[in-house]
């Protein structure tokens, strides 16, 4: 399965789609990335006068390409457009503040997939290479019935 | 192993994910885990990978799509170690 397969099967879209590359994706992880736009609709409002990437959009960022992306991977042509995913849970600590047009890097490493449920760990690194934030998603994914 | 260590082995399994604490007081074999302890789907899966780590077995998707209740859990635990 092509990359931009999976991309156009990402249930997401614009102003909430967190995902511009998939670089790479196996049975046992994902890496992508994604630039946040400087006019993004969030920094208008996070923070007054102050624009800074909100914490929930960077685990939805990391969710979109670490676990979401590679959850449509593992159900390979199970899923199409009518399939569903469901957040579960997330568990992530953050070190370091992203700004308005920073480039940033996700990687994820399965825990496991079984009964519809794919557990990861997921990391996300700037342009520097430098660790922005790392913990698990969860999440539950459903091929169309 | 019988019933009754099945059972208190579920129980201390099930613990970190019950939601409604005065039906887990109540945790018997009537127990139902998602309609009286609130587990949700996704945790209820925890519990199952759980269940095959603790007991050495796999559960298999028709045994995770029956197990509703503590009795369910334990027939399809005492069926796989059976067959083991």
């Amino acid at each position: 399965m092509k990359s931009s397969e999976i991309i156009s099967l990402l249930p997401y879209s614009k102003p909430f789609l967190f995902v511009d590359e998939l670089e790479e994706i196996t049975e046992e992880g994902a890496k992508g990335s994604y630039t946040f736009p400087a006019d993004s609709f969030f920094y208008e409002g996070h923070f007054k006068e102050f624009p800074v990437t909100p914490g929930v959009i960077l685990t939805e960022c990391m969710a979109q390409i670490g676990t979401v992306s590679l959850g449509i991977f593992l159900l390979k042509d199970l899923f199409n457009e009518n399939g569903k995913v469901a957040l579960t849970n997330t568990k992530i600590d953050f070190y370091l503040p992203v700004y308005p047009g920073e480039k940033v890097r996700v990687l994820s490493e399965k825990v496991y997939f079984r009964f519809n449920k794919l557990k990861c760990k997921v990391s996300m690194y700037n342009a520097k290479d430098k660790l922005v934030s790392r913990g698990e998603i969860s999440g539950m994914i459903k091929e169309n019935e | 192993m019988d019933t009754k260590e099945i059972v208190n082995s579920l129980k201390k399994i099930v613990s970190p994910y019950v939601q409604n604490e005065p039906a887990f007081k109540n945790f018997d074999m009537n127990t139902d885990f998602l309609k009286d302890l609130e587990i949700n789907s996704a945790n209820l899966v925890d519990i199952v990978l759980d269940v095959e780590d603790e007991f050495n077995i796999t559960i298999d998707n028709d045994s995770m799509d029956n197990m509703l209740t503590v009795q369910d859990a334990v027939s399809i635990i005492k069926e796989k170690r059976a067959e083991a």
